[in-house]
């Protein structure tokens, strides 16, 4: 197992791969397995929205009416969370909805040595969380000047407590951004490592001569699973949309 | 203690973290069905919430594995 495990390591299929050597005055601007994902993940999310609203048709057709089915479900959920000022953010929620769960997809469909998790990367979700929460920042000391930080002192707590409580705000404040990336990529991380450590199973059974009967068990578990991942990929996404917006809420509101 | 076998351990005694997210799943789910019998009517609007419920509660058990597998493959 030590000497070829290397081969069917977990962890392989989050290797990074050069594809296309690009040196941006001393940056390392190569387009890897990874760029070529987004890349794919954009296009697909371009093309499908292109060519489903092209139409606007009255009476919408099938690929038309899951573009509004999409668009209604998002724009229901920043209105929900937002309230109706928080629309001016709906083409935010709505890219970082549509990035996140066609790329998550994407992840699950397997092709041998090339398929790829973006999401899986740490990188990759702390570059979205950290876009989000310098929107809430930024838009938050814009809107509300220096009361943005009236988020931080709860309203209606006895000054006593306040030392106490300040800090805590602050520092819940603070893991925001690191809960929102590392809940999606671990998500995704693990998911795709269980899948793999699963499907590894059946080969190591199949190599077990009588014990072989046994391995239909793990490829059963498999398939079950992958639809727990699909699942999984599209909760992630919502998930980030909906935190997201619960963000935005506060920056769009200030301190209530 | 040989460090190889402290990685272990230590891989198996983070998996323990899953235990709560186990019982979080459980109260989540349990709660949500004692409410959907009393009220049927009331349990589709908040299908969502559960579903939102569920993966923040899982999230919290994947961390926890996540630490196991960092141990067992990165460390």
């Amino acid at each position: 197992m030590a000497a070829d495990g290397h081969d069917h390591s977990p962890i392989k299929q989050f290797e990074i791969k050069e594809l296309v050597p690009i040196d941006l005055f001393g940056i390392d601007a190569s387009l890897t397995n990874s760029g070529a994902y987004m890349l794919v993940g954009l296009g697909l999310i371009f093309g499908f929205l292109y060519f489903s609203t092209g139409g606007r048709s009255l009476v919408p057709t099938r690929l038309q009416s899951i573009s509004e089915l999409i668009y209604e479900f998002v724009a229901n959920t920043v209105r929900e969370n937002v309230g109706p000022k928080g629309m001016q953010f709906f083409p935010l929620v709505f890219s970082l909805f549509m990035f996140v769960l066609v790329v998550n997809l994407l992840g699950m469909i397997p092709i041998p040595g090339i398929t790829f998790t973006v999401t899986s990367h740490i990188a990759v979700t702390a570059a979205l969380a950290l876009l989000v929460i310098s929107i809430v920042i930024i838009y938050g000391l814009y809107k509300h000047g220096l009361g943005f930080f009236g988020l931080f002192v709860p309203s209606g707590v006895p000054a006593v407590l306040l030392p106490i409580l300040v800090p805590i705000e602050i520092i819940s404040f603070i893991s925001r951004p690191i809960s929102l990336s590392v809940r999606l990529f671990a998500n995704m991380l693990a998911g795709h490592i269980a899948l793999k450590i699963f499907a590894g199973f059946v080969g190591l059974l199949l190599g077990a001569g009588f014990w072989a009967l046994l391995a239909p068990l793990p490829l059963a578990l498999t398939v079950a699973l992958t639809a727990l991942e699909v699942l999984v990929a599209v909760l992630q996404a919502y998930v980030f949309a909906v935190l997201t917006c619960i963000y935005l809420n506060d920056a769009v509101h200030g301190a209530h | 203690m040989d460090p190889e076998a402290a990685k272990y351990i230590g891989a198996g005694i983070a998996c323990l973290g899953m235990a709560g997210a186990g019982i979080g799943l459980g109260t989540l789910f349990g709660q949500f069905l004692s409410g959907a019998l009393r009220n049927p009517s009331a349990a589709d609007g908040q299908r969502g919430t559960l579903l939102l419920g569920f993966a923040l509660t899982e999230a919290l058990g994947i961390f926890s594995l996540l630490i196991a597998l960092l141990l067992l493959f990165a460390v």
